[in-house]
């Protein structure tokens, strides 16, 4: 059972590392900010399992607080960074490959 | 006590296995549209899994009620997060996805 919670720990891991891949090469901006968001609910479930099976009730504060903090951050960028300029036209419909060499400064 | 644990690992995997899908999701699918959805259906309802597979082997009520407690709140948050990502990707012009540029990947 405590091996059963190990084993789920160490696959949401996994799937939070292959969620950097998205990171990674994702063509705009959004998509990065999407990986963030898979990182909070990835995390809190990660947090949950770790409370439980370490016997830390406080990670399920910082559970609460991980969740609160992640969607606080794409609201910000949405907000602030991601503005729409309805002229500007983004391209954001191809593979990964397009808007790679605009460099992450760009706010696509 | 037996029958719970088997209830509880299944649910435990059961909300692994939606985590994986999520993030397959979000690497497979082509543009922001579809990822959102990757990311906000499967990846909520891992966490609602992985939420009751823990109650079964919570201590006390108060610990259940805030492990629903953040469920509810990864719901809300990650609903008001897809839609704002979706609208803001249509008022900046990104393009859905259409089947034809799937020949020219």
């Amino acid at each position: 059972m405590s091996g059963l919670l190990e084993a789920v720990a160490l696959g949401l891991l996994i799937t939070l590392t292959l969620g950097l891949v998205r990171i990674w090469r994702g063509p705009t901006v959004a998509d990065r900010m999407l990986a963030a968001q898979l990182f909070g609910t990835t995390g809190v479930a990660l947090l949950l399992v770790l409370a439980e099976l370490q016997r830390l009730p406080a990670l399920r504060d910082v559970a609460l607080v991980l969740a609160l903090l992640a969607v606080m951050a794409v609201l910000a960028f949405v907000a602030r960074v991601w503005r729409g300029d309805p002229d500007e036209e983004s391209g954001g419909d191809g593979g990964p490959e397009i808007g790679d060499d605009e460099g992450f400064e760009d706010p696509r | 006590m037996i029958l719970l644990d088997w209830i509880q690992g299944a649910l435990l995997l059961a909300g692994l296995g939606f985590f994986l899908v999520g993030t397959l999701g979000l690497l497979r699918f082509p543009d922001v549209y579809t990822r959102v959805h990757a990311l906000t259906k499967a990846d909520n309802l891992g966490l609602g899994l992985v939420v009751f597979g823990l109650l079964i082997g919570a201590d006390s009520v108060p610990v259940a009620l805030k492990m629903l407690l953040i469920w509810g709140l990864a719901l809300l948050a990650s609903a008001t997060a897809g839609y704002l990502v979706a609208r803001a990707a249509r008022r900046r012009g990104v393009r859905p996805w259409k089947a034809r540029n799937w020949e020219n990947d």
